[in-house]
């Protein structure tokens, strides 16, 4: 996120929520959105899912899946059109208006109405909403990002909080609500193929040196491969060895004949997890791991604030930590550098080789989280991004216009639905823990797709029967229930159950920049079984 | 400022402040069922009645006026709480022993610092059916007969998480706090959140499996991104109870269902106990020194043999960032980029 939560939450005046089933999959942010609402905010939502948080919304856009750039630029238009943006940031703190502008100018907002089934007057009334109440905040998650123009949706998203000046300021920004507990530690600590901790590009050379002198290796300077590609990479035999560690691919990832296919091919799988998960009976070795709750560590959390966890219990048998498990392999790998004094001293090395994260340490993280950047000991962190300038070469922000391109499928007469995926509030991801809760798995068990009253009108389907849903990819059966929140066309499902999973059906298209395939749209047929 | 007087304590408050806040501040006690401090202003339960200026207010929901005078133990006032509290107590369950809030329970505070004459109790008491408790939802329970109807739970659904789930339902002595329908509330829109259970100042909300924890811990929930502040509280050697960080700038003590009550898996039978290394297709108990021998050699084998770019590591948002880094590292360290994780699913 750009910004902090509270922040946002306190200071917003206008929320415009896309792609994020916030209440459900960021619960407390909910809580807090729904909060500043009553006491007077706005809320423009889009979404193919007339999602709960949509019940309070001033204007809710029900666009088909897939469409997400065609309707932020249809709003950008109107923006400009109308001259609602902000001239001063645009003239002191952005580089490329002109250029984009043209560009935008020149949509035609009645066909961005036909390609995301939003009224023309809707996208301008949400345009006009979003502009007309300074500060905005825009938050998205998955629903942006997991699309073949996933880079694209969030350019366009940073075009719109560009033109009306909201970043660098309190209730502003472009916040992406991340997922899981620690992606953004995750991706800080250099958990990615292109960059070193700190967001350090392997391709830098002051950057390599630094990391392969202080590893003692020779590290390639062009990116490794993002995991989206290696199964695919393991079938063409590129790829002889996997190490997967918290995490359940044969359950997550999209088009999942193809990640089992791969994991048989492979010479060695290793999986180190809480639990013997689905992705364990394709591993040579299983590593039993620590939780949260056995081990010491921080997490980082969406606003990028760094926060301890603390052991507060053994772990069972003689499972351990991951920290431990890598101190003792990179030992036996002969590899330099892994004789670490516990999470701490950890930490201390990320401070050494991030600059970002420099001033964070245990002492100060005691009295509370820490937003990087966070320089110097003395530096308080940072909850707002750009407040001065942005990470540019000229540190001015810079517009670019996108061109809508398609999801990768259209229905067609074979596969005429489209499934959209996404989380319960009940469960987590693939299931491993929560369904291990005998409550959760009390409140929801069972997946439920989601199929519009139409459909179930057309097709003769009531809730509880069950249907055969298959695509170019695979097939799985379910039971469905019909409700209004979705357009005629649309199926959704969640990915949580592992028996009727959704990914044997999502694409694995991905994004040419990002990598992220295209989970959140794929054609699929529905029969009643 | 306003200047008020309290029992004879004469103190300075800011206009638009009620007259318990004032006490608060002047550290005087005031006696309430439905006033929370998270909450608006309720004045329904009629136990923090007051004289001000020689008149009898609800101190809630009473502004100071400059000058006011407050007495808060005069006859009168003490005799209008006691009817109050007896009221309440004339149709409550009194069964204190087998209940969960025993000895933290407002009613029992209250109950105590008004004084209760049993005697008396016992001529008013109506005799109370039995009703049974609303056990629908797996986490906590509803017993009706320990509701004082304070409508904590009901402001705590519309002000705190904005679900709305729960209001007063019915008239008079049949007055119950209930869902749409008057159904089970787990067919209702609950979200299970427990906001309600955390504040209901009796037994009227309560956990399903309640355990006393021993000591807390405090740490960071670990299901999504909003990196929610909870303590984690321990008996022996298991985590029994999550509960919200009041102190955690990010959550300030909320939690969704999920990180209040998902914490089942930490002491899962199913856990994973020993590494195991597949032998002839069967996966048999290994030690560590074994396990990660058979990994270094394999990973090392692979890295001969087919360079270091034929290994992939696939690290986990769902780790600590001190353990993604050395996963990152080992990978670097062995020659290779291919090292990422799950931020794309």
């Amino acid at each position: 996120m750009t910004n902090s939560i509270d922040d946002i939450a306190d200071e917003a005046r206008v929320f415009f929520i896309t792609g994020s089933n916030t209440t459900e999959t960021h619960p407390v942010i909910g809580y807090r959105i729904r909060r500043a609402i009553k006491n007077g905010a706005r809320l423009i939502v889009a979404d193919p899912r007339r999602i709960k948080i949509a019940e309070h919304a001033d204007v809710f856009l029900q666009l088909k899946p897939g469409t997400n750039a065609a309707l932020l630029q249809g709003m950008a238009k109107v923006i400009l059109d109308e001259k609602l943006y902000d001239e001063d940031f645009i003239k002191n703190r952005t580089e490329g208006f002109e250029e984009y502008a043209e560009k935008i100018s020149s949509i035609d907002l009645n066909e961005m109405a036909e390609i995301t089934g939003v009224p023309a007057e809707l996208i301008a009334e949400a345009a006009r909403l979003y502009a007309g109440s300074n500060p905005a905040a825009i938050l998205y998650t998955m629903g942006i990002t997991q699309h073949t123009s996933g880079t694209d949706n969030v350019l366009a998203l940073a075009g719109l909080a560009t033109l009306t000046g909201n970043l660098g300021k309190r209730g502003g920004g472009v916040n992406p609500l991340r997922g899981q507990n620690n992606v953004q530690g995750a991706c800080d600590t250099g958990a990615l193929p292109n960059v070193f901790p700190g967001y350090q590009p392997v391709s830098s050379p002051e950057a390599n040196k630094k990391f392969s002198e202080a590893y003692g290796a020779e590290i390639p300077d062009k990116p490794g491969m993002p995991m989206t590609r290696m199964f695919k990479a393991a079938l063409e035999g590129q790829i002889k060895g996997v190490y997967i560690m918290g995490e359940t691919p044969v359950v997550s990832e999209p088009d999942i004949c193809k990640i089992t296919e791969a994991l048989g091919e492979l010479e060695l799988v290793i999986v180190q997890d809480l639990f013997f998960t689905e992705t364990a009976d394709y591993a040579d070795v299983v590593l039993p791991a620590a939780s949260f709750a056995e081990k010491d560590g921080t997490f980082v959390n969406t606003e990028r604030r760094v926060q301890r966890i603390r052991k507060a219990v053994s772990a069972p048998g003689v499972a351990k930590s991951d920290l431990d498990i890598f101190c003792e392999l990179g030992q036996k790998l002969g590899l330099k550098g892994f004789d670490y004094s516990g999470a701490a001293g950890v930490m201390k090395e990320i401070g050494e080789m991030n600059p970002k994260w420099k001033g964070i340490t245990y002492e100060r993280l005691e009295a509370g989280g820490l937003s990087w950047p966070c320089p110097d000991e003395n530096h308080p962190g940072t909850p707002i991004l750009y407040g001065e300038k942005f990470l540019t070469a000229s540190g001015k922000a810079q517009f670019k216009a996108v061109d809508y391109k398609p999801p990768a499928e259209a229905p067609d007469d074979e596969y005429p639905f489209i499934l959209t995926t996404g989380r319960s509030l009940y469960h987590y991801h693939t299931g491993t823990m929560t369904r291990r809760s005998e409550g959760l798995s009390d409140l929801y068990d069972v997946e439920k797709a989601l199929i519009s009253l139409e459909d179930a009108e057309r097709l003769g389907l009531s809730e509880n029967d069950r249907v055969r849903l298959s695509s170019r990819r695979g097939e799985v059966e379910a039971e469905v229930k019909p409700v209004s929140e979705l357009k005629e066309g649309t199926v959704f499902m969640t990915f949580h159950f592992a028996e009727t999973c959704a990914n044997q059906l999502t694409n694995s298209e991905l994004d040419p920049v990002a990598s992220i395939p295209e989970l959140k749209v794929c054609t699929v047929n529905m029969e009643k079984v | 400022m306003f200047k008020v007087t309290i029992n004879g304590l004469d103190i300075e408050v800011e206009k638009g402040t009620t007259v318990f806040e004032a006490a608060e501040k002047a550290g005087i006690y005031i006696p309430t069922l439905c006033h929370h401090p998270d909450l608006p202003t309720f004045g329904g339960c009629r136990v923090c009645m007051v004289d001000a200026d020689g008149k009898i207010v609800t101190a809630c929901r009473a502004p100071v006026t400059d000058g006011m005078v407050v007495k808060t133990d005069t006859e009168e006032v003490s005799k209008v709480r006691l009817s109050n509290v007896e009221l309440l107590l004339a149709s409550h369950n009194k069964d204190c022993q087998s209940c969960t809030r025993n000895n933290s329970c407002r009613l029992q505070e209250v109950s105590a610092f008004v004084g209760i004459n049993q005697e008396r109790m016992r001529q008013i008491r109506r005799s109370v059916e039995p009703v049974k408790p609303d056990d629908s939802n797996p986490f906590f329970h509803r017993d009706f007969t320990r509701c004082i109807l304070c409508g904590i739970c009901i402001r705590t659904c519309q002000e705190i998480n904005g679900v709305a789930a729960i209001d007063f339902a019915f008239r008079g002595f049949h007055t119950k706090v209930s869902v749409l329908g008057d159904k089970p509330i787990k067919d209702s829109h609950c979200e299970s959140c427990g906001e309600c259970l955390v504040r209901c100042p009796t037994g009227a909300l309560y956990l399903s499996r309640p355990e006393t924890p021993e000591r807390e811990v405090e740490s960071v929930c670990t299901y999504c991104g909003v990196g929610c502040g909870i303590k984690l509280g321990v008996r022996g050697d298991r985590v029994v109870h999550v509960e919200g960080n009041r102190d955690n700038e990010v959550n300030r003590g909320d939690l969704c269902v999920k990180g209040r009550f998902g914490f089942d898996f930490i002491n899962h039978p199913e856990r994973l106990k020993t590494p195991l290394i597949k032998k002839d297709g069967i996966f048999v108990e290994a030690s560590w020194d074994e396990a990660l021998d058979f990994v270094a050699d394999k990973m090392s084998d692979i890295k001969s043999k087919h360079g270091a770019d034929a290994l992939g590591g696939i690290s986990s948002a769902r780790c600590s960032s001190e353990e993604t880094y050395l996963f990152q590292k080992i990978f670097r360290a062995l020659g290779t980029n291919n090292v990422d994780h799950c931020a794309r699913l």
